[in-house]
């Protein structure tokens, strides 16, 4: 008899020590790009009390296809890393549960989607100008879209594939949004101009560029408005700048909804926002000092081009974009 | 009797039900996924199989491919000669080379050949970088040793006295080549190049890292259908398409080596030294050898050490870091470390099914049980042709639920590594054992040997010979797995080629280097896992 009580006592207390192990763990679902340090995760799991695990299967496209894919069955608690560009195919396909933290500031209020995308970090994808070049040169540089698309500067031009890329979608993004319906026209206009489409990112930037190391031949990138902060010599065009948010929420279904606000809140914070230069190369959604070198060179574009998050029909774009080529 | 006829019961369901719940399911299950609309829904099919962009991508993938496997038999028939056939001072030296390419992982492989082909690369000028030209060279870079040493193991059996005959009856060098030595070779030939053409027309990583110019392939439409367009459907159908393919070279290739094992007798061991007649294809391997596959992994380990204008091992110091400027997630040293250990797990589940499976592929049978083998034999060769996309997303959709809920399981990169680990560990194991005259068993177990002991005694050593590069197919193939892996990935099991391939995707001006960096280490790690096997192999007397 003894035996048996002990036995169940026993088998009862891991049961608790089960359960509670699993109401603990709060899973995030990010993009391959985040970073957070130990000390933040030590912070985090202090403050709230959950443990926290991450997740990081690919960029924001991945992501999504995840959520839709195990929508059924989720295995993350909440996601970041969802950006404007994407954001409404999660409204969309209803992937998100709705949540606005009471942690963002009131600035930043007109940026959520749906009440149920929370934003956590901006940043600008800009046309970046290797200003030495025109100078050496005695060439006035471009200042807006519409400029880059005489054939003059079109043939100076690096930009990336939107289908294998995020910068280069969200500067069809931009495209698409400037120039409505005549969209397909201006890139006509680019292309036969003699724009080159690099297939990712660090091509573009660093094969393609004559900035970055003074190499490449085009002395007009795409690129981040931060960039210039690490290159010398280089800058960007303001006007060209499309404005990129990335967002969090709580995933549908989750297991543990109360950890997903939590971690939402806590991305929030003073302490998280301020890192997110340095380790993220974006810009806080909240009112923080940014690092020396970016005030110099790399604020954010006081006059991007804006879109919105519910209107960027994804496959419509992209597939018309590969029937252009 | 009743034990032993339960562990060849188990040696079969073991491997069958493994294949089936880790690649069957999980595939079938992201295929049906896609298709499968309160039944199959025939509108998806007509549109994307009536896309014209499906079959400019599907055109491009057999076009790579084709020119990829030429390529190779071309500069590999030659090669197999010189390295096989002849006989010279430094000739292991030179096997080594011509091997090492094999065992680089595809990630590398690209790496090399942007480090030679890119920015500050010493051909840069050439413009190559980005081009159908640069993928066709590193798939030809790539696959050149599957050439000289499936042609070369044949060559160097081959009886001397057929050709040597046909001169003495007045036929030229070539004519006697051509007439006598081709078609003996030609087995050899056409199955090395089927299991070509598969690498080549699924290879993934050395797609992601070299860019797919043109229309890409299928590959990289499946891989862009389902993460920039989220159309599961359209991918799922590209997916079918590329299995149709796959089991097309697959069937060829069956057909073609079971031709080979019927013209193969073992004749001794057959070289000539090097003579001077033999100029024409030396000069073409030792060009091939030194512009094709020394020069690459010369430019990666030079551009590994390039820092700013200058030199320098920074680079290497900064794999202690996870990157500079746009950092993040595990530092390089850490990646190794879980790249170590996932493949020793990886390695261990591979060899735990692909060994009774080897066992049970190489026995002889009849009947409907032959058949049975021949489909298992063509079954476990599947996961090196079916998107790494479908595999990924196929198992975090499937083994998702008690008691398979694999998804937040150390286990679950590992077993992914093993199912694409296991066709080679099979394949690596079953021509020795196969080679094993029935006699040999029949005869001890009339002299009153168990069939424990049988297997001990005659299947054993065989085994033991085969089981050092068994390993080191699995090793060096987990190492270099990115795929699936990349897919799976979460912080404590991002690998080597996972980070490798996110550094070069990053801003930050020592991301690059420090990827190069990390490739040259993991084609170190993967160049000795290989070259211990080799070492640790031994010839049963």
């Amino acid at each position: 008899m003894k035996k048996t009580a002990v036995g169940l006592v026993s088998l009862a207390l891991l049961a608790a020590c089960g359960s509670d192990a699993e109401e603990e763990a709060v899973t995030i679902l990010t993009h391959d790009s985040f970073v957070m340090s130990e000390e933040q995760i030590a912070a985090f799991e202090e403050e709230s009390g959950y443990t926290l695990q991450t997740i990081a299967p690919g960029d924001g496209g991945v992501l999504v296809n995840q959520l839709i894919l195990n929508r059924d069955n989720p295995q993350a608690d909440g996601v970041y890393g969802v950006d404007t560009f994407i954001a409404r195919t999660v409204i969309e396909e209803a992937l998100l549960a709705p949540y606005t933290s009471p942690a963002l500031p009131e600035s930043a209020e007109s940026l959520v989607v749906a009440d149920s995308l929370t934003p956590i970090d901006q940043g600008d994808v800009c046309i970046n100008i290797d200003t030495a070049w025109f100078e050496e040169e005695g060439m006035t540089p471009p200042e807006g879209l519409e400029d880059l698309r005489a054939p003059e500067y079109a043939a100076l031009t690096a930009v990336i594939d939107p289908a294998t890329s995020s910068p280069g979608y969200a500067f069809l993004v931009a495209t698409a949004t400037e120039f409505g319906d005549d969209w397909q026209d201006y890139w006509a206009d680019l292309l036969d101009g003699g724009a080159r489409v690099a297939s990712g990112w660090s091509d573009a930037y660093y094969s393609d560029f004559s900035g970055a190391d003074g190499d490449g031949p085009y002395p007009l990138v795409l690129s981040y408005s931060s960039s210039p902060a690490a290159a010398p010599g280089t800058d960007y065009l303001p006007d060209t700048c499309v404005r990129q948010v990335e967002y969090a929420g709580v995933v549908e279904g989750a297991a543990n909804p109360e950890g997903a606000q939590a971690f939402i809140d806590f991305m929030l914070s003073d302490a998280f926002q301020s890192s997110i230069p340095e380790n993220m190369y974006m810009y806080p959604v909240t009112d923080q000092e940014l690092p020396a070198e970016w005030q110099e060179v790399a604020e954010l574009s006081d006059t991007p081009i804006m879109v919105d998050p519910q209107r960027v029909d994804r496959g419509e774009l992209l597939s018309a974009f590969a029937d252009l080529r | 009797m009743r034990l032993w006829r339960a562990a060849w019961t188990a040696a079969v369901i073991i491997p069958v039900a493994f294949l089936a719940v880790f690649f069957l399911y999980p595939t079938g299950a992201m295929l049906v996924r896609g298709i499968w609309q309160d039944g199959i829904d025939p509108t998806g099919f007509t549109e994307v199989l009536t896309d014209r962009r499906t079959w400019l991508v599907t055109g491009q993938t057999l076009y790579q491919a084709a020119l990829g496997t030429v390529g190779a038999i071309i500069l590999g028939v030659p090669g197999a000669y010189v390295l096989y056939r002849c006989s010279f001072r430094g000739q292991r030296a030179a096997r080594a080379l011509a091997t090492i390419p094999f065992v680089l992982p595809t990630v590398v492989v690209g790496v090399a050949f942007r480090a030679l082909l890119g920015r500050g690369g010493p051909l840069e000028s050439l413009g190559m970088d980005q081009t159908v030209t640069a993928v066709i060279l590193a798939l030809v870079f790539f696959n050149y040793a599957v050439v000289v040493r499936t042609v070369g193991g044949l060559w160097q059996t081959l009886d001397p006295r057929a050709v040597q005959a046909a001169r003495t009856l007045g036929a030229s060098r070539s004519r006697a080549f051509l007439t006598v030595t081709v078609p003996q070779l030609a087995p050899a030939i056409a199955s090395a190049g089927a299991i070509v053409f598969l690498f080549c027309s699924t290879s993934y990583g050395l797609v992601r890292t070299l860019g797919s110019p043109g229309y890409g392939t299928l590959e990289t439409e499946i891989w862009r259908q389902s993460t920039s367009m989220l159309d599961n459907r359209t991918a799922a159908i590209l997916s079918l398409l590329q299995i149709v393919i796959v089991i097309l070279t697959l069937l060829v290739s069956e057909a073609l080596s079971r031709r080979t094992a019927g013209r193969l007798q073992l004749r001794s061991r057959h070289v000539t030294p090097l003579a001077r007649a033999d100029a024409a294809p030396l000069v073409m391997t030792a060009a091939t050898m030194v512009t094709l596959i020394a020069f690459p992994l010369i430019a990666l380990v030079t551009r590994s050490f390039r820092v700013g204008d200058g030199w320098g091992t920074d680079n290497y110091r900064l794999l202690g870091t996870s990157g500079t400027g746009f950092a993040g997630g595990a530092t390089v040293f850490e990646a190794i470390g879980n790249s170590l250990r996932i493949g020793l797990i990886a390695t261990l589940i591979a060899l735990a099914i692909g060994v009774p499976l080897a066992l049970v592929l190489s026995r002889r049978v009849h009947g409907p049980l032959a058949s049975g083998q021949s489909i298992l034999a063509g079954a476990i060769l599947l996961p090196l042709g079916v998107s790494a996309v479908t595999v990924g997303f196929g198992f975090s959709i499937a083994l998702d639920s008690p008691p398979l809920d694999l998804r937040s399981s150390p286990l679950l990169v590992p077993i992914a590594q093993a199912v694409v680990a296991l066709p080679l560990v099979v394949r690596s194991l079953t021509p020795t054992l196969a080679s094993i005259a029935p006699g040999r068993r029949e005869a001890a177990a009339t002299l009153g040997a168990s069939p424990w002991r049988v297997l001990a005694t005659i299947d054993g050593p065989f085994l033991l010979r085969g089981l050092g590069i068994a390993i080191g197919f699995a090793y060096a193939t987990s190492l270099g797995e990115f795929g699936a892996t990349s897919f799976l990935a979460r912080p404590d099991s991002q690998t080597l080629p996972v980070i490798i391939v996110r550094l070069l995707g990053r801003p930050g001006e020592n991301n690059y280097g420090m990827a190069m960096a990390g490739a040259v280490v993991l084609a170190l790690l993967a160049a000795s896992i290989m070259a211990a096997a080799e070492a640790a192999r031994k010839d049963p007397r």
